[in-house]
């Protein structure tokens, strides 16, 4: 079974959203856990863990739109008109969430700038779930583009897939505050993150059950073949990682938490996209009728395969330089 | 309400206010890369303290550009989706290479240039300033040829009415792109040098640490000296790729109605271009001047925007304006920079105070000159928005229109804040003036190093 470059793409789309999702989740998380940060202090050492790194990360999502604008140009403009609302709300979040940390270290009166880093990473990680909710809902598309209304993507699943996107990303969060981190902090990230495991397991649960009464078409995928065959590995992946989670939160191990967690996303990502996967924009757009051109495909592939593995190895090195607890006052300020 | 109407301000906005940042980035990154040579090279303290100061004017610009940077890839979907759709094939590899190139390197290599002192060697973080300053230029590169492409479209074939590319080398090296990019990276350079002498001539007047901004005024002005005229030169080489590739543009832009037939085309020093009407109120106006040039030739023809059908002809109020606007500041700035010359002959460039207070005057003009170059060259291109391809109206989504009403007031009101906000730190940061005494990492320590006292003690 031979890979055609339409799915290669797909796979490499898939792959950039996940590194987006992973990466920039856990700084968003941190954003949701900054109101229960107890001082200042704290609060600089929660915005230091991320600092250096953040826009980096941010940076996977700007290139996710650029590479779907560029492989797959329907699914950029059919979602981005549909799903107008909720991607705008999503980047006002990221608007606030990222000047925050300029200007919240420029100040000595940090209250404004701590509550615009909590309320733009609340708005981001909301618009980002309806936009996913609204993505699942589905999209109505004639000729090729939008022919819906604004609000077609207003209903409870979006609501509540917005907030499993809340608890999800504060799990990341708090278990990268507690490779990040120690004392005081660290403790409470402990506890945080062992809340945010039960609802975020609950959450996922609640969304896998209701997706097959929201989407029918979605859930029916799972049993053709050959996706029958293997995808019940997807909810095992996720059990094996919910039961890994717990067991190293309970054992305070630093760094396998973080790990868990990933893994948990990581099965319902896959979970979710074997069942719409041929379909780029359920319910009808599939991933041949998006593809740009092949010579445009071929064109940005290169690009990627040349360029990417040289970002990655950075990206790792950037780590590398920043690895290790967060030392007090490294601010440049 | 009209969807076309409110697409286009939204995208003029955000694009307006987003282009201020980057501007300043690109040419502030290559300071402070010229700054760390001196830095490392000479071991003189001062230049350390100098990186040090401009980073934190460089670190808060560079947020507020992130963020406004973001949008406008966002709006090419939300707002203008059958233009993005018809163009795909095309242009979107360009922002792919875009975010691939020069996003990751800049914000990879950021947070080492911020936040990395204590941990790697000198050379390594010189070496992120580096290739910061280099992801701000292949930025300007990637987003130069996509603008350039819907100025210029080539390396294309049409396919039952779809765009199919042909040549992406064609399609980046489109006949805009070398003056269009040049001329894009010479203002900001530009930009940032007179930005830069404005800080540093505010600090002289004030007599406050005149050795330390005496120094960054001395780098600024030289930068300047150096890329005021080429620009003018670029400019040139523009307005004859523009009168060639996009006649009805220059015809905006120069308020020429008529196309001459008998002699020369006279060039509108001042006039009223009045669309309605298809002439100039108000005119005065040089022989010949325009076919001198353009073609550089006394009588060479240039074509009158009357030669165009109505409905394909830009606004020409808008564009011979904010043209004059642009050009007059940038021979402004060919003016003080005689006069910089004037007085560092005589040695006394660092004590005229009317010199000075030039400078802090003159600081805001440059960015002025960036919005009003986009205007020019944006509302030059209407009414299409790939030339000759597709018209604006066209382009936009099939959405409601008061979706954009509503995301058009939230802009207005975030950017406001956000602007606001960043002045209001800048200044401060500015009022407390640079650190010249917080501990340097040790690792950043060169051995025979010349402490900044030593300095200070010459002056």
């Amino acid at each position: 079974m031979m890979m055609d470059l339409v799915q290669l793409w797909m796979a490499l789309v898939g792959l950039v959203v996940i590194l987006y999702v992973i990466l920039d989740g856990f700084g968003l998380g941190i954003g949701l856990l900054f109101p229960t940060a107890g001082t200042e202090e704290e609060r600089d050492t929660l915005m230091n863990a991320i600092a250096p790194i953040w826009d980096a990360n941010q940076t996977w999502i700007v290139f996710g739109g650029g590479a779907l604008f560029a492989a797959f140009p329907k699914i950029y403009t059919v979602l981005f008109s549909a799903l107008y609302i909720p991607l705008l709300t999503f980047l006002f979040g990221l608007i606030f969430r990222g000047v925050a940390f300029e200007f919240r270290a420029n100040t000595q009166n940090k209250k404004a700038w701590n509550r615009a880093f909590f309320i733009g990473s609340l708005v981001a990680v909301l618009g980002q779930g309806f936009t996913l909710g609204g993505y699942i809902t589905g999209v109505r598309v004639v000729d090729g583009a939008f022919a819906g209304g604004p609000f077609d993507w207003l209903n409870p699943f979006t609501l509540i897939v917005g907030l499993a996107l809340v608890v999800g990303y504060i799990l990341l969060g708090a278990t990268f505050l507690i490779i990040k981190t120690e004392g005081t902090v660290q403790e409470r990230a402990f506890r945080q993150a062992f809340w945010a495991a039960l609802i975020t397991a609950g959450f996922m649960l609640l969304v896998s059950a209701w997706t097959p009464y929201h989407a029918p078409e979605l859930a029916a995928r799972w049993f053709t073949e050959p996706r029958v065959y293997f995808v019940w590995n997807f909810p095992l992946l996720g059990i094996i990682a919910f039961g890994m989670l717990l067991w190293s939160l309970n054992k305070k191990k630093e760094l396998m938490p973080f790990l868990s967690s990933i893994l948990l996303f990581l099965s319902a990502y896959l979970g979710l996209e074997a069942a719409i996967y041929p379909l780029a924009v359920p319910p009808d757009l599939t991933v041949y009728e998006a593809a740009a051109q092949r010579e445009t495909q071929v064109f940005t592939l290169w690009g990627v395969v040349v360029v990417l593995p040289v970002v990655l190895g950075y990206t790792v090195y950037s780590y590398r330089v920043f690895r290790g607890k967060v030392a007090e006052a490294e601010g440049y300020h | 309400m009209d969807l076309v109407f409110l697409s286009r301000l939204q995208f003029a906005f955000t694009t307006a206010f987003h282009i201020l940042f980057p501007t300043f980035t690109i040419g502030l990154a290559f300071f402070l890369v010229v700054v760390e040579v001196l830095w490392l090279r000479s071991r003189d303290e001062m230049y350390y303290r100098m990186y040090r100061f401009w980073v934190k004017i460089f670190a808060l610009h560079f947020a507020v550009g992130v963020v406004s940077g973001i949008t406008l890839e966002f709006e090419f979907g939300t707002n203008f989706s059958h233009f993005s759709q018809y163009v795909a094939n095309v242009m979107a590899p360009l922002l792919a290479f875009e975010g691939m190139t020069a996003f990751f390197l800049e914000a990879g290599f950021l947070g080492i240039m911020l936040f990395g002192w204590n941990r790697v060697s000198p050379s390594i973080h010189f070496l992120s300033t580096c290739l910061v300053a280099l992801g701000a230029t292949l930025s300007s590169f990637w987003i130069m040829a996509a603008n350039a492409w819907m100025q210029t479209p080539s390396g294309f074939e049409m396919v039952d009415g779809e765009l199919m590319v042909r040549s992406f080398r064609e399609v980046i090296f489109n006949p805009a792109f070398p003056t269009h990019l040049s001329h894009m990276i010479l203002a900001s350079y530009e930009t940032s040098a007179f930005a830069i002498a404005g800080i540093a001539a505010w600090f002289l007047i004030r007599k406050e640490h005149t050795a330390f901004f005496g120094r960054s005024l001395k780098i600024a002005l030289i930068m300047a000296a150096v890329i005021a005229p080429a620009q003018v030169m670029i400019g040139d080489m523009k307005g004859l790729s523009t009168a060639k590739h996009q006649p009805a543009k220059l015809a905006a832009m120069e308020g020429h109605w008529e196309t001459n037939t008998e002699g020369g085309a006279a060039f509108k020093l001042f006039a009223i271009p009045d669309m309605e009407a298809e002439r100039n109120r108000l005119e005065i106006s040089v022989p010949n001047g325009l076919s001198y040039l353009i073609t550089h030739s006394r009588d060479g023809r240039v074509q009158g925007l009357k030669d165009f059908p109505k409905e394909d002809r830009p606004n020409a109020l808008i564009t011979y304006w904010s043209f004059r606007v642009m050009v007059g500041i940038g021979f402004l700035f060919i003016g003080v920079m005689v006069w910089a010359l004037v007085l560092a002959v005589r040695k006394q460039l660092y004590t005229s105070t009317p010199f000075l207070k030039t400078l802090v005057a003159v600081q805001p003009l440059g960015f002025l000159a960036v919005v009003m170059g986009w205007i020019t060259t944006e509302v030059g291109r209407q009414p299409w928005v790939a030339y000759g391809l597709m018209r604006t109206a066209e382009g936009v989504s099939p959405i409601h229109p008061g979706n954009v009403l509503w995301s058009f007031s939230v802009f207005i009101l975030f950017f406001g804040i956000i602007g606001t906000s960043y002045f209001y730190y800048i200044l401060k940061i500015l009022r407390s003036g640079p650190d010249l005494s917080s501990p340097i990492p040790p690792v950043q320590i060169p051995s025979g190093m010349r402490p900044v006292e030593d300095v200070l003690k010459e002056v």
